[in-house]
């Protein structure tokens, strides 16, 4: 790659949103960016969004965007803007490079939507002071699936 | 407002929970953005240039690995501004192309050097241990004041 890149988009910033809901999907919270949209640019992905924009504008879509679902939409920066030739897998080929962060933290993030939505209940949880159980297939476990597949 | 390192930072998780309590995550997408919307000589191909491996030397010693200072390079100066941190152990993916052993000890190494508030946590592996940890990260990010 021998281009040179002006800086692009100088003085914006970039953010993520992630939406991982049973109520949305990056299609509803795009028409819902988009509704309160003004300066920003809105790329829609598979995912969720990106939103370029100034740091004021970016932060006034994503508190409109995040009331939909508070627990199950999630927000984080991006270096780059969308489209950057470097990161942008429509010049590079295969999963974009940071791709797979994303994948494994999706994996499991309906854990901590459910700890989002527990917050404020009082009670205690059962696993706050329960001992770690070592890893591994209980036997009684593997007897359970030997006798599902009998 | 307190300013979090996060790591690993690209955390989507931290990131997320750190913004959503009113503090500022520092990850790794700070120290990437200010390298391309900064012009200079190398109007960089490639985010990250021979330079920052020297740049790296204030935090990592010569004879570590260039891509161990390279990484020092973007997280350094956000370990430097931090105000408390937040570490996950040994989470899988920061393994590769944003980490390596020898960085997450140097980091770790270095925020404890600090002597700034540290949560250290693992990621959860159920639902239990999801609401543990949000309630754990919420009650360090109150602990730090605010407008968490």
């Amino acid at each position: 790659m021998n281009w040179v890149i002006p800086p692009l988009y100088a003085g914006t910033i970039t953010k993520y949103v992630f939406v991982e809901s049973y109520k949305a999907t990056p299609d509803d919270i795009a028409a819902r960016a988009y509704e309160v949209s003004g300066e920003v640019m809105i790329k829609e992905t598979c995912f969720g969004l990106q939103i370029t924009g100034k740091e004021e504008e970016v932060e006034r879509v994503i508190a409109h965007i995040r009331e939909f679902d508070p627990a199950h939409i999630y927000v984080k920066d991006r270096g780059f803007p969308p489209g950057d030739p470097r990161r942008c897998r429509a010049n590079l080929g295969g999963a974009r490079p940071g791709y797979f962060g994303h994948e494994y933290e999706m994996g499991f993030i309906r854990r901590i939507a459910v700890g989002l939505e527990r917050l404020e209940e009082s009670v205690p949880v059962a696993g706050d002071e329960r001992k770690k159980v070592p890893e591994g297939l209980p036997v009684k476990r593997l007897m359970e699936l030997i006798e599902q597949e009998a | 407002m307190a300013k979090v390192f996060i790591y690993p930072a690209t955390s989507l998780i931290l990131s997320d929970l750190v913004a959503r309590f009113g503090h500022k995550p520092l990850g790794t997408a700070l120290s990437i953005r200010e390298r391309i919307q900064t012009a200079g000589l190398d109007s960089p191909p490639l985010q990250m240039t021979p330079d920052d491996a020297k740049k790296g030397l204030k935090w990592a010693a010569v004879e570590v690995p260039s891509g161990v200072r390279g990484r020092m390079s973007l997280f350094g100066p956000l370990i430097d501004q931090a105000e408390a941190a937040i570490i996950v152990n040994n989470p899988d993916f920061a393994f590769g192309c944003m980490g390596c052993a020898r960085t997450d000890e140097l980091v770790e190494f270095l925020v404890k050097q600090k002597n700034i508030p540290i949560l250290e946590l693992s990621y959860p592996a159920d639902e239990d241990e999801g609401i543990i940890f949000v309630r754990k990260v919420r009650d360090f990010l109150t602990s730090l004041g605010g407008n968490s």
